[in-house]
């Protein structure tokens, strides 16, 4: 049970934050290629899924797993997009996106005047915070190395 | 509890089979009068609704049938286009029908290949090693399920997301392909699958598979 990485793209394709707690395999890019890669790959899923879905959606594309990872997606209106990395036992962690959103992104970076001018997120508060939050998930564990 | 669709691609990421076992197709046909109070747009030789959501109609609906007689594209059945034909108020009051549009069999094309390179980036990403391509991937109205052989066929179903024994559906079409295309001396490898015991084996394993899973997903 272990939550793998986290990013947060902006509405533009940009990776305003990206940590890592238990990755196991590097992608084999650099950082700067491998969030574009990722800002593509999710932007492509949700045009594929517009255009492939049977019935009008609502939500539109939640998840996607392989056969040793889940990922996790969940959009604001605005287009902040955040994504999770977990393993397979963790089913539903749209509500953590949104807590995560809603109580540390808008009040650590939104509601801070000096934050909310740059694009990339500074802020050692909500770095701390966001990761007090993921260790303390109930589905986080750190695996014995 | 429906499948909704069944996609066959090949190594190269081409699409080789396609069916379509239920369509659900929530069309909405309405009367208006001049001027109309929906935004209309050409997008992709169709014309699309981009702005004007109310009653059923939403944003991306495309326009299906004018007055009853279904419409060629951007054109009206008698060639007259269809954005000029809603300004001239003398064609008022129209009946016209909404809906999501059909996808072209050049789309659905293009769709597999795109999921053929989404399999592939999705395991490259992978925070984990030895990971698979997606097999699963879902939305709040389908669930899309793939799985890849060895030889990297990739069979992909549509399906509804409480449909359960997909995995088990999946196995079964990959015995089908391989009793009924595989073993047809006329079939070529990699070629879009044209033959008849195939379709039909395959209906009747969708159907099992649906009574299946209803039965699974009830209790």
């Amino acid at each position: 049970m272990t939550v793998h990485n986290l990013y947060i793209f902006d509405r533009n394709g940009n990776c305003l934050y990206y940590n890592e707690w238990n990755r196991k395999k590097q992608a084999g890019i650099s950082k700067d290629e491998e969030y574009k890669l990722m800002y593509g790959m999710l932007f492509s899923i949700r045009s594929f899924v517009s255009k492939m879905s049977p019935l009008d959606m609502k939500e539109g594309f939640l998840s996607f797993q392989t056969s040793r990872y889940r990922l996790h997606y969940y959009e604001t209106p605005s287009g902040l997009k955040f994504v999770m990395n977990t393993d397979l036992s963790v089913s539903n962690a749209r509500e953590t996106l949104q807590h995560i959103y809603s109580n540390l992104y808008v009040e650590l970076i939104v509601k801070n005047p000096v934050c909310s001018s740059t694009p990339s997120l500074d802020s050692e508060l909500f770095s701390s915070r966001l990761d007090a939050f993921i260790r303390a998930l109930p589905y986080y564990s750190p695996r014995a190395a | 509890m429906v499948i909704f669709s069944v996609y066959v691609v090949n190594k190269a990421g081409g699409l080789i089979y396609q069916y379509d076992n239920y369509v659900p197709r929530a069309e909405v046909e309405k009367t208006f009068s001049h001027p109309l109070d929906l935004v209309l747009k050409h997008h992709d030789e169709k014309v699309v609704v981009s702005f004007g959501q109310r009653d059923g109609i939403r944003v991306g609906h495309a326009v299906l049938s004018i007055n009853g007689v279904d419409v060629v594209g951007k054109n009206t059945a008698e060639g007259k286009d269809i954005l000029e034909y809603l300004k001239d108020p003398s064609n008022y009051p129209v009946s016209i029908r909404f809906g999501r549009a059909r996808l072209s069999s050049n789309e659905k094309l293009m769709l597999a290949s795109m999921f053929h390179s989404l399999f592939a980036i999705g395991s490259q990403l992978s925070p984990e090693v030895g990971s698979s391509g997606i097999e699963m991937l879902e939305t709040d109205v389908f669930k899309l399920h793939c799985f890849q052989t060895l030889t990297g066929i990739k069979f992909i179903v549509l399906a509804d997301p409480r449909q359960s024994g997909i995995d088990a559906l999946l196995r079964k079409i990959y015995e089908i392909y391989s009793d009924f295309a595989l073993k047809n001396p006329f079939y070529s490898l990699e070629m879009p699958i044209r033959c008849e015991l195939f379709d039909q084996n395959l209906k009747n394993a969708l159907e099992v598979a649906e009574k299946a899973g209803n039965f699974g997903a009830g209790s």
